[in-house]
Order: structure tokens, then C-alpha cells, then sequence
């Protein structure tokens, strides 16, 4: 869906997409990372957990909701990634231990 | 940014977003001698026009455009104004005693002003059409902020489909940065390029006149442009795998698609406003809600401004004089001897009508049509949150639903994270088209803070006054 410009840094920071350690481009908002790195899906709507994408990208939509470092329901497009951050992607209703 | 930010307890002024209109407010007031901060969402400064202009990984200036770069010129004013930007701060609430509550780095700040200045801008009008919720389904907003912050170009099968300026500004920028375009299905309704008609000699003298007709002559000579595209849906089972549209009343055509980029225009951002109670009305040309404010922008709380497109969409132009405009409203309540250093009020006013100047056309000429607005299949979902769709809605009015605050109640339509952001416009519009009376009378959701969602831990962790403890404890 998206490619990235050749003048781009190639900077990287390491972050963990659920559970797996990813490099993704340092300066980059979490909901950009998982964007530019294929994550598909994204996430799964609560309601009847039909596959769901960033949409707005400015912090409006909340499509891009992730658990940041044990939190839940971060808005993906407003946190930069940082290195050794935890991303864990939300499928379906919420679990009361999360 | 290294390090916590530091919070006073108090500010002269303090500015909601660092767009446009609230670095101008912001550098205005720091100039009059005011202690101001700006707080913004954001990981930096810009606003949604000038997204990342101090960060950017674009390096080759002409992808982004002129306008775009113009911003570092306000970024410098307020760098030399001596006024505080907080980034990543999302103000979640504010008070009619104008106290506001601001989350940074997972931590709430109380901070008290003296005046306040909302310039929390615009954001896309939801464009609800069937697979609008489909992954490979984003606004062209959403495209652009990659772009801008993360050198993210669109590739492979995509397709840009709506109406107005942005469209085809990003569509310029796509290919540009070589990034492909397999068509865009240009949604303006054919009369509205006669209605527009009429306000066209305004326009002749707006500085986006001429800017405008090189972008569509850039545009449509590298790319397919479709026009009067009357019907428009995103298909597909876990992603977007086919766009289908059609012309007037020609058969739907399908196209194979990766990515379908959505625009229909920008509206104001009134969840922070509302939530304070600030009277809003519907306005009639720019289908949505626009704050109730004087020549300064001064709203119906006293001491609280509106300035930038958050106040009626205007441009970035306009927006930063309407910032400075209202930041000399502030300077003049909160410290007049220090108005000389300000440019004076006509040349701010005069400033300010020159950059609004041929508004109408474009208002008119790109004005959504009322079948990309109001869903016309039941199946549509409308709250892309709770999941609710057209036909729950029509069915609930028929029962005898008079405004979208029963909309919650019966479907919780617009009770999602986003708090209707993305719904309220079209629950509204809904609403009236089926009662048959205007949006005026069906009004919007009421508002309430946390305009964002926070941790009840960081409410928690607040320091607690000592009527807030009275209230709870006993004895």
C-alpha cells in the first residue's frame, strides 16, 4: 500500500509487535510502523471484530487503537515509536486481565 | 523533546494546538509580553497542514509544495516569541473558570488561565459509504500524514475518490513523489460547477485561485480523472479488493484496488468546544457546525477564543490570522498598554478578510453531495465504533427518535472512542432529512469530558483540592 521515499533516513529503533522484535523507522508514529511493516490486521472491531485499519491518521477515527507498553486503547497515530517499546494489536472486546 | 516539560500553575494565555492559528495566537501573545503556553496532541508542531514541518523526512522541497514549506516562517515567529510548546500534550478538559486538564508522558497538569485560545482545527468530513470500514480505506488526510511525517508514498492500485481542495493537493503530491494513482473519481456534483459560477469573481482574488488551476493542471495531465461519479462503494472480504462506482446514470464499473484514498472536505474539530458548552450553529453552506464568535473570536464563554479552522473553515491563511487576531483580543483584556507592539487591529482585520477572500466559491463548488453525506443502503455502517448502521438509525426515527442524544440511548451510536467524531455529522443530517426539519433543530451529541480517553489512574493521581475531598469523604 505504501513504499518509502529513497531519501528517507534509514535510521531504526527495535521495537516488539506482539512478541515479535520488529526495526522500524525511527521518527515514526507506532500506527505509521505497523502501517509501513504489513501488519494486517490491524486490529478487530469490538463490537463484531470485523478486521479494521488507521483510518485518519490525525487522532480522530481511534481505528488505530493499541496496547502501548501494557497499555490499552493507545491511539497509535499520536505515540512516536520508541526503542524497546511493547506494541500488542487489539482483536475483538477487551479481556478484564488486560 | 528531552526530559518531562515543566508546568507553571498559571498562564496569561494558554493555546489548544500548534496548527496554523494557534502558533500565530501563540506568538502574538508571547510578543505582547503574555506568559503563554501551547499545548499539542501531536509529537510535533505543524498542525494537520504543516504535519512534521520540523521533522519531515521529505527532503525534495517540490513533493510537499511551496505552501507547505511556508510554514517554517511561522515555526520561526513563535521560536523567537518566547512562548512554551508542549507536544504530546492532549488537554482533555476545560472548565467555564477556564482551568484546564492536560495528560503528557501518562500524567495529568491542572493548569489555570487567564484566557484561552481553541485552535484545535479541522478535521475530514466522514464520507460513509458501504466498505467505508474496510482495511486499505483511509482519508486522504490520513495519506498526506504519512507522507508528510514518515515519507510513506502510496503504491500499487490506488484510488483517490471525492471532492475538494486537499484531493487533488494530495493527488499532485502522490505523484510528485512518484507514487502511483490509478484513477480518481471526482465526486463534485455537475451543477456545482454552475452554482459556483456566481462566486466566481471573488475567487479571481484569492491567493489560492491561480495555485489552484496549476494543481488540476498538473493532476489531470498525468493521471484518470473520472468525473460525476454518482455512486461509489469499497468491496472486499478482510481488505479493500475492488472499488465500484458509477457515472450519472451509467452501469457501475469495477476497478481493482489496494488502496482507496476518501476526501469530501474538511469541518471544524468541535469536540473540545462543545464539551465546554460553547453555542455552536449549523451552518447552511459548509454543511456542519461552526462556533458562535465575534470579529476576534471570542466565544459565548467568556475569557475562551476560537481561531483557525476550528472556528469555520477558512485555510491555513486564514488561520494564522485569525490566531493573531484572536491573541490581540487577549493582549487588549489582559494587558492593552502592550497593544503597540502589535500590528493594529484594521491591518489584522484587513489581513484576515484578504486571506478569506473567494471563500464562497470554493465552499460552493465543492460541496458534498447529499447522497455521499446521508447513506442511502440501510446496510452502511454510520458509527464506525458501536457499528451502527443506516437503517438502525432510519428505523429508530421512525419510531419516534427526535435527536442523536436518543441515537446513543437506544443504538449507542456515537458512545465509541472516537465520541462521534466520526458519526455526528451524518446522525445529525440523518436525523433531519427523515423528520423533515433542519439540522439546526435535530442538533448534536452532547459533549462531555474526557474529550480523549485517559487512565482512570492518572485521574486518580491528580492532587486532589479540598472541595473535591469534601465532596466524597464524610465527616
Amino acid at each position: 500500500m505504501f513504499r518509502r521515499l529513497p531519501e528517507t533516513s534509514a535510521a531504526t529503533v527495535t521495537v516488539s509487535i506482539d512478541g515479535a522484535d520488529v526495526q522500524v523507522r525511527a521518527g515514526d508514529t507506532v500506527a505509521a510502523a505497523l502501517l509501513a511493516a504489513g501488519v494486517h490486521p490491524y486490529r478487530a472491531s469490538t463490537v463484531s471484530g470485523a478486521p479494521r485499519a488507521p483510518y485518519c491518521m490525525m487522532g480522530v477515527c481511534f481505528e488505530c487503537l493499541v496496547t502501548v507498553d501494557g497499555v490499552g486503547n493507545r491511539q497509535g497515530c499520536l505515540i512516536p515509536v520508541r526503542e524497546g517499546m511493547r506494541i500488542e494489536t487489539q482483536h475483538g472486546k477487551r479481556e478484564a486481565h488486560r | 523533546m528531552n526530559g518531562a516539560p515543566v508546568f507553571e500553575n498559571t498562564y496569561d494565555v494558554a493555546v489548544v494546538g500548534a496548527g496554523p492559528a494557534g502558533l500565530a495566537a501563540g506568538a502574538t501573545a508571547a510578543k505582547a509580553g503574555l506568559t503563554t503556553i501551547v499545548l499539542d496532541e501531536n509529537p510535533a508542531p505543524g498542525g494537520q497542514i504543516y504535519r512534521a514541518i520540523t521533522t519531515t523526512p521529505v527532503r525534495r522541497e517540490e513533493i510537499l509544495g511551496e505552501d507547505y514549506w511556508d510554514g517554517q516562517k511561522l515555526i520561526q515567529e513563535f521560536q523567537s516569541s518566547g512562548a512554551q510548546l508542549v507536544s504530546g500534550a492532549t488537554v482533555w478538559s476545560i472548565s467555564r473558570a477556564l482551568e484546564i486538564n492536560v495528560s503528557q508522558g501518562g500524567q495529568t497538569h491542572l493548569i489555570n488561565a487567564r484566557w484561552i485560545i481553541l485552535a484545535t482545527g479541522a478535521q475530514e468530513r466522514p464520507f460513509p459509504i458501504p466498505g467505508w470500514t474496510l482495511p486499505g480505506v483511509m482519508t486522504a488526510g490520513g495519506a498526506q500524514t504519512l507522507l508528510k511525517a514518515s515519507g510513506l508514498v502510496p503504491s500499487g492500485r490506488v484510488i483517490l475518490a471525492g471532492t475538494g481542495p486537499l484531493l487533488w493537493l494530495l493527488a499532485a503530491q502522490i505523484l510528485r513523489a512518484g507514487g502511483d494513482i490509478t484513477a480518481i473519481l471526482d465526486t463534485t456534483p455537475l451543477e456545482n460547477y454552475v452554482r459556483a459560477l456566481r462566486q466566481l469573481p471573488g475567487f479571481l482574488l484569492s491567493p489560492y485561485f491561480a495555485k489552484g488551476l496549476r494543481l488540476l493542471t498538473e493532476v489531470r495531465r498525468k493521471t484518470r480523472v473520472i468525473k460525476g461519479v454518482t455512486k461509489l462503494e469499497a468491496q472486499g472480504k478482510d481488505k479493500l479488493a475492488e472499488v465500484l462506482f458509477a457515472t450519472g446514470s451509467q452501469p457501475a464499473t469495477r476497478m481493482a484496488a489496494d488502496l482507496l484514498l476518501l476526501h469530501q472536505g474538511v469541518v471544524p474539530n468541535v469536540n473540545l468546544a462543545m464539551s465546554i458548552g460553547i453555542d455552536h450553529r449549523w451552518d447552511e453552506l459548509q454543511l456542519c457546525w461552526v462556533p458562535v464568535l465575534d470579529q476576534y473570536g471570542n466565544s459565548s464563554v467568556p475569557g475562551i477564543a476560537i481561531a483557525g479552522d476550528g472556528a469555520g473553515i477558512s485555510g491555513a491563511l486564514a488561520a494564522a490570522e485569525r490566531g493573531r487576531l484572536a491573541a490581540y483580543a487577549a493582549v487588549k483584556a489582559l494587558k492593552p498598554e502592550a497593544l503597540s507592539h502589535l500590528p493594529a487591529e484594521q491591518i489584522l482585520l484587513q489581513a484576515l478578510a484578504k486571506a478569506q477572500a473567494g471563500r464562497a466559491f470554493l465552499d460552493t463548488l465543492y460541496q458534498p453531495p447529499k447522497h455521499f453525506r446521508i447513506p442511502e443502503k440501510n446496510e452502511t455502517l454510520v458509527c464506525r465504533c458501536e457499528e451502527v448502521t443506516a437503517g438502525q438509525i432510519r428505523e429508530m426515527v421512525a419510531l419516534g427518535c427526535e435527536g442523536p442524544n436518543q441515537l446513543k440511548s437506544f443504538l449507542r451510536c456515537g458512545m465509541g472512542p472516537c465520541q462521534g467524531r466520526l458519526c455526528g455529522l451524518t446522525a445529525t443530517e440523518m436525523i433531519a432529512a427523515e423528520r423533515n426539519v433542519s439540522p439546526q433543530q435535530v442538533g448534536y451529541y452532547r459533549l462531555r469530558p474526557p474529550i480523549k480517553p485517559i487512565q482512570l489512574a492518572e485521574i486518580a493521581a491528580m492532587p486532589q483540592s479540598e472541595t473535591a475531598v469534601k465532596a466524597v469523604v464524610r465527616g
